[in-house]
């Protein structure tokens, strides 16, 4: 995937978290977690999407990676290039 | 071989299984029951519908809010809000000797009436609201400050601490004369600053969703399925061995049959962390009126009662005490049509030794008795409905046994809550209302809870 693939997942995952937000207007550099008011459950949702669509495993010690759109998709990027979109 | 065997399928074994089969786990729910839903059920008796369990429900909080419990379980589950069917309340009210206090979903009421009746106490009230709303629910679980001492520090009037304990006592109080401050808090916020509301079709329209969504996902549910025992190898379950003697293997279990229940369910013979049992249990009339309760001038949702200044929270000496009680109609919210008939509710407290040993025909004739007593001590506090019933039926704690299993027939479990959920075995875990929360939205969070800790992350 690409840097922007993996952007649009991210949004896809976020959309299916939580389904009520408006994500047009996401700020990448601003925390999802003031910006969604997303929690600790969300987050985890956020790595077990992954999982299961992609089967990557990110360790505990690595959610903090996800706490924004830049920091998640720069996280990802390695994990992610040799996925192909479907 | 199962990735997690769920023991019970009541609201947190359900939650629990939706959360595992949406990420894939094969999963099998085991029920004992012919019936789901455990304490929260319902069923059809001589051509009408009726609820146990469920007065209201708590934490309603409208459509579109992102904080609080129900947004955080309609996210975790992936159930949008309106497939609850959710209308508000219409107003209650808690009834102590001389004074009246109302609330509804807005805390503004419930304010207004504290100034009003304890002008005094509304500047300490205001202080109870901000401490109560600091409370942090996912990082001070284990807060178990008492909030009796931490009420009376705060407020001078030793009524208005009883009256704001009666409710949330009632609907969620393990521990007896006292809560934790953490529980407190989330009680509190739940029924005041949240609120309540219902279904029209009542409880079996949650626990219909519930099952619908976990089924749709490939979880399995055994009805009629209780588990005889545990199979434990090394520190290690195994797997469960059924009543009927048919073995399911399993990589994890997770059990909401109550905390001593689900030990003596292990057959390692291992000393297990004895734990005290939850002792409250309660009785409940039902009665099926020929009108609206509305029609007789009675409009609350949920009217709790208390009939003298100091609330007792504790197992009675009497079969049932008749001091204190919960009056609910489920007619009294706001929904868009009527329901079919009027219903009134009243839970009392009652003593689960007591009608745990009486033969059955003494069980039919007290069962009897009790329904008149606990009637006639709440139309003390409410429009007197008795001429107007045309179908009644009751509940007392033994029939809390039979449906959910748990010891004492104990309605909110364990006073000391195994909040981590962990047990004796590395792969053994419990859920429901001996590791958390009570209620419909509190047990649904365990099953949550318990099911991303534990069982989500390997």
């Amino acid at each position: 995937m690409t840097t922007a693939e993996i952007r649009d997942e991210i949004l896809n995952i976020l959309e299916v978290i939580a389904p009520d937000e408006d994500l047009t207007n996401i700020d990448d550099s601003v925390n999802f977690r003031d910006q969604l008011e997303l929690d600790s459950m969300d987050f985890l949702d956020i790595v077990m999407e992954l999982r299961k669509r992609h089967r990557i495993q990110i360790p505990e010690d690595d959610y903090m990676e996800l706490a924004s759109m830049n920091s998640t998709v720069k996280f990802l990027e390695p994990l992610m290039k040799d996925i192909q979109k479907v | 071989m199962y990735d997690t065997i769920i023991i019970g399928a009541g609201m947190s074994g359900l939650a629990a299984g939706i959360r595992l089969a949406y990420f894939g786990q094969r999963v099998c729910i085991l029920e004992r029951h012919t019936t789901i839903g455990g304490l929260n059920s319902f069923y059809r008796m001589r051509g009408r519908n009726y609820d146990v369990g469920l007065h209201a429900l708590t934490n309603i909080t409208p459509k579109g809010t992102k904080k609080g419990p129900l947004a955080r379980l309609l996210r975790q589950l992936r159930i949008s809000w309106d497939d609850l069917e959710i209308s508000p309340q219409l107003g209650s009210d808690i009834v102590f000797p001389g004074v009246r206090l109302r609330f509804d979903n807005d805390l503004d009421l419930l304010r207004d009436e504290v100034a009003r009746e304890f002008p005094s106490q509304i500047d300490n009230f205001d202080r109870v609201i901000a401490e109560v709303v600091e409370y942090d629910d996912l990082d001070d679980l284990h807060q178990e400050i008492s909030a009796r001492e931490r009420l009376s520090e705060m407020l001078s009037d030793p009524m208005l601490v009883e009256m704001l304990f009666c409710p949330l006592m009632f609907y969620g109080s393990a521990r007896e004369h006292d809560m934790d401050w953490g529980q407190f808090s989330i009680m509190f916020r739940s029924i005041f600053m949240e609120g309540l509301g219902r279904p029209h079709a009542g409880v079996r329209l949650i626990l219909k969703q519930l099952v619908r969504r976990y089924r749709a996902l490939g979880g399995e549910l055994k009805l009629r399925a209780g588990v005889k025992r545990l199979a434990v190898e090394e520190g290690h379950v195994s797997g469960a061995v059924l009543e009927s003697g048919e073995e399911l293997a399993a990589r994890r279990v997770l059990s909401s049959a109550g905390w001593a229940e689900t030990m003596r369910m292990c057959d390692d013979g291992a000393p297990v962390v004895s734990r005290a049992s939850g002792r409250l249990s309660f009785c409940e009339t039902i009665a099926t009126l020929d009108v609206e309760p509305r029609e007789l001038g009675h409009n609350r949702t949920i009217t709790f009662y208390n009939d003298c200044d100091e609330f007792t929270w504790t197992k009675p000496d009497e079969p049932c005490d008749m001091r204190s009680g919960v009056i609910c109609s489920p007619n009294n919210f706001q929904y868009g049509k009527p329901l079919e008939e009027g219903t009134m509710r009243i839970t009392s407290l009652a003593n689960f030794d007591y009608w745990q040993h009486l033969d059955e025909h003494e069980y039919c004739l007290e069962k009897l008795r009790w329904y008149d007593r606990i009637t006639e001590s709440a139309v003390r506090f409410v429009p007197d409905y008795r001429h107007r019933v045309i179908d009644t039926d009751m509940f007392t704690p033994t029939t809390i046994v039979r449906f959910t299993g748990h010891d004492n027939g104990a309605v909110y479990g364990s006073p000391e809550k195994q909040i981590d959920g962990r047990t004796h075995l590395d792969n053994l875990f419990i859920c429901g209302t001996d590791q958390g929360f009570v209620g419909i939205v509190g047990s649904i969070m365990s099953g949550i809870g318990m099911a991303n800790r534990h069982c989500l992350r390997d």
